[in-house]
């Protein structure tokens, strides 16, 4: 199936000189959670303001099912959603009349039973008459959240939907976004939160200093990259690794009571076997053991890392 | 054309108008009144008319030119450099809206404001003097033109100002001082030779000339030449705005 959003050798530098998007290639695919995960200052609004028609692309080419977001940028951004990552309301207005208004401004003709639906998934429904200066943080950001889906967009972009957000809306919006799925809306998002993006997310991209690091099914990214470590809790500290067990990749933790042993999740064999066997030759007891597989969060920590 | 989009800006930048009447009528009309006590009736009566004009019905047109202008640059440009100063501009420029949906939402929001402000303004002289205007049709059509006009210079007003200074500025330094002394409160030909000629370089002086002869067909440069002068501003200011928008001047990154 044709990718929903294409993006081709995508370049932004800023007037400051600033080059925020270095040759960026990426395809979001119809009716995925597409996670953009990145450090601070990586770039992810840059490619999603980019992309919705707030900053101008310095060079590449974007297009969105088929429309390219320049040439043919109305049909492109009919399609678009966007909560932005800044909580930019305006302060004076009703939460109805704002997310009416972004409705026309979509150009799409009244509907006010669903705008109601809207503003009841997102329990802002008694809210309506409220102006959007009297509500609290978390309650403006629902009424983005509204205004985006205003125009009943088949993408929606969410900029750090959670960042500063409470658990109850937090849950609220991952419900919210899985059943916008279910009903083929294609949800692309950024966040700090990584078990937010392994949790929801069907792939995940990673962006660093403007370059697009790593894009993969999330499944595949985590049996991939995933390491799985067994911890061993020995009986007697021991000084240092025995000579006979140098074929191991194994650290000592704990105060030297504890032996890990790192090993590849995806490999053939872990060798578990083969290690307890050589350990018992060596005469090392142990009280306990357990196993533990890195998280999505280990795994981003390192691929930022190791680029440096 | 995105007509929806269109309507809901327009609306928008009405409700605005709503919901701050105090500063955009009231204000205006409350000015405007003590003028016409202050030099119409007070000072006025110890003026000779006019070219057969009481002194306070020769004000009127000069008046209502005076908050046109002001006020179709103020609503213009704060209108536009709101959403730019609250971060809201994203959802504009994200939306399927041409520039020129945009431009037309916004100025003709801000030119409405400013045509019905003038009618007010003029209804209210209504009580001050006795009113009479001898060419209607060009009564509205001078107060649209120059409605529009200034209301485009103040949308340019606001697209480049980064600071509410900014938006203050231009109308204090140079739009009021130049409709001071563009005829509002005299004809022209009642100042010495040389400066007759300086009036001539002061383009509101065609703006007021012409308004005024709409009124009672006494004007200081004829008026063909005042409509061509509004017309060349109108043109002026909707280069200057192409230009914003082929360029992405202050507004986009
Ligand atoms: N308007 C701008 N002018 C100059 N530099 C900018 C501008 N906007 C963002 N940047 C820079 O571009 C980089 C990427 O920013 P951004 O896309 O906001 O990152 P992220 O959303 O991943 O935190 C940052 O270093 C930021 O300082
Ligand atoms: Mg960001």
């Amino acid at each position: 199936m044709q990718p929903i959003i294409t993006i081709s050798n995508l370049s932004k530098s800023y007037a400051s000189g600033f080059q925020a998007l270095k040759g960026v290639n990426l395809e979001i695919r119809r009716g995925e959670i597409f996670a953009l995960l990145g450090p601070n200052g990586a770039g992810k609004t840059t490619l999603i303001s980019t992309i919705c028609g707030i900053v101008n692309p310095s060079e590449g080419q974007i297009l969105v099912d088929g429309h390219d977001i320049v040439t043919d940028y109305r049909a492109a951004r009919s399609m678009i959603g966007l909560v932005p990552q800044e909580l930019t309301t305006d302060a004076f207005e009703s939460v109805w009349a704002t997310v009416s208004f972004s409705r026309g401004l979509f150009g799409k003709r009244k509907n006010p039973a669903y705008i109601e639906e809207v503003l009841k998934a997102l329990s802002l429904w008694d809210k309506k008459d409220n102006r959007i200066m009297t509500l609290s943080g978390g309650m403006k950001r629902r009424v983005l959240i509204a205004k985006a889906l205003s125009h009943e967009p088949s993408i929606l972009f969410l900029d750090e939907p959670t960042a500063g957000v409470d658990v109850e809306l937090r849950q609220d919006m991952w419900q919210l976004v899985r059943s916008l799925q279910a009903r083929g809306v294609t949800i692309i998002l950024t966040t700090h939160y990584i078990d937010e993006a392994e949790e929801m997310a069907d792939r995940i991209g990673v962006i660093r200093k403007g370059e697009i690091i790593l894009v993969d099914e999330k499944a595949e990214l985590m049996r991939k990259l995933g390491k799985k470590q067994l911890t061993l809790q020995l009986e007697a500290p021991l000084e240092s690794i025995p000579s006979e067990l140098g074929g191991y990749e194994l650290d000592l933790a704990n105060g030297r009571s504890e032996l890990v042993y790192t090993y590849d999740a995806q490999g053939e064999r872990s060798g578990i076997l083969a290690l307890l066997q050589a350990l018992n030759a060596a005469g090392i007891r142990f009280k306990d053991l357990q196993t533990t597989q890195s998280s999505l969060e280990d795994i981003f920590v390192s691929l930022v890392r190791e680029r440096k | 054309m995105n007509l929806h989009a269109v309507c809901a800006i327009y609306r928008f930048e009405m409700a605005r108008a709503g919901r701050t009447l105090m500063q955009s009528i009231i204000s205006p009309v409350i000015s405007t009144s003590l003028y016409f006590v202050v030099f119409g009736a007070a000072i006025g009566s110890r003026i000779p008319e006019t070219h057969g004009i009481s002194y306070g019905a020769f004000l009127v047109p000069g008046l209502i030119m005076l908050s046109l202008l002001t006020q179709s640059i103020a609503n213009a440009s704060f209108g536009i450099y709101f959403p730019k100063f609250t971060g809201t501009i994203y959802e504009l420029l994200s939306a399927p809206v041409s520039y020129l949906e945009l431009v037309v939402s916004y100025v003709g929001a801000a030119a409405t404001k400013s045509v019905i402000l003038g009618l007010i303004i003029l209804a209210t002289a209504g009580l001050f003097v006795p009113l009479q205007v001898a060419h209607p049709l060009w009564m509205l059509l001078f107060l649209v033109l120059t409605s529009v006009t200034f209301s485009l210079f103040g949308f340019i007003i606001g697209i480049w100002a980064d600071g509410f200074e900014k938006l203050q500025i231009i109308p204090l330094l140079i739009i009021t001082p130049l409709t001071f002394l563009g005829g509002s409160f005299y004809s022209i030909d009642i100042l010495p030779p040389f400066w007759q000629t300086a009036a001539l370089f002061n383009p509101v002086v065609y703006l007021i000339s012409g308004f005024r002869w709409s009124f009672y067909g006494i004007a200081d440069v004829s008026v063909g030449i005042s409509l061509v002068m509004t017309i060349g501003f109108l043109a002026l200011f909707t280069a200057i705005v192409a230009w914003i928008f082929k360029t992405g001047y202050r507004i986009k990154a």
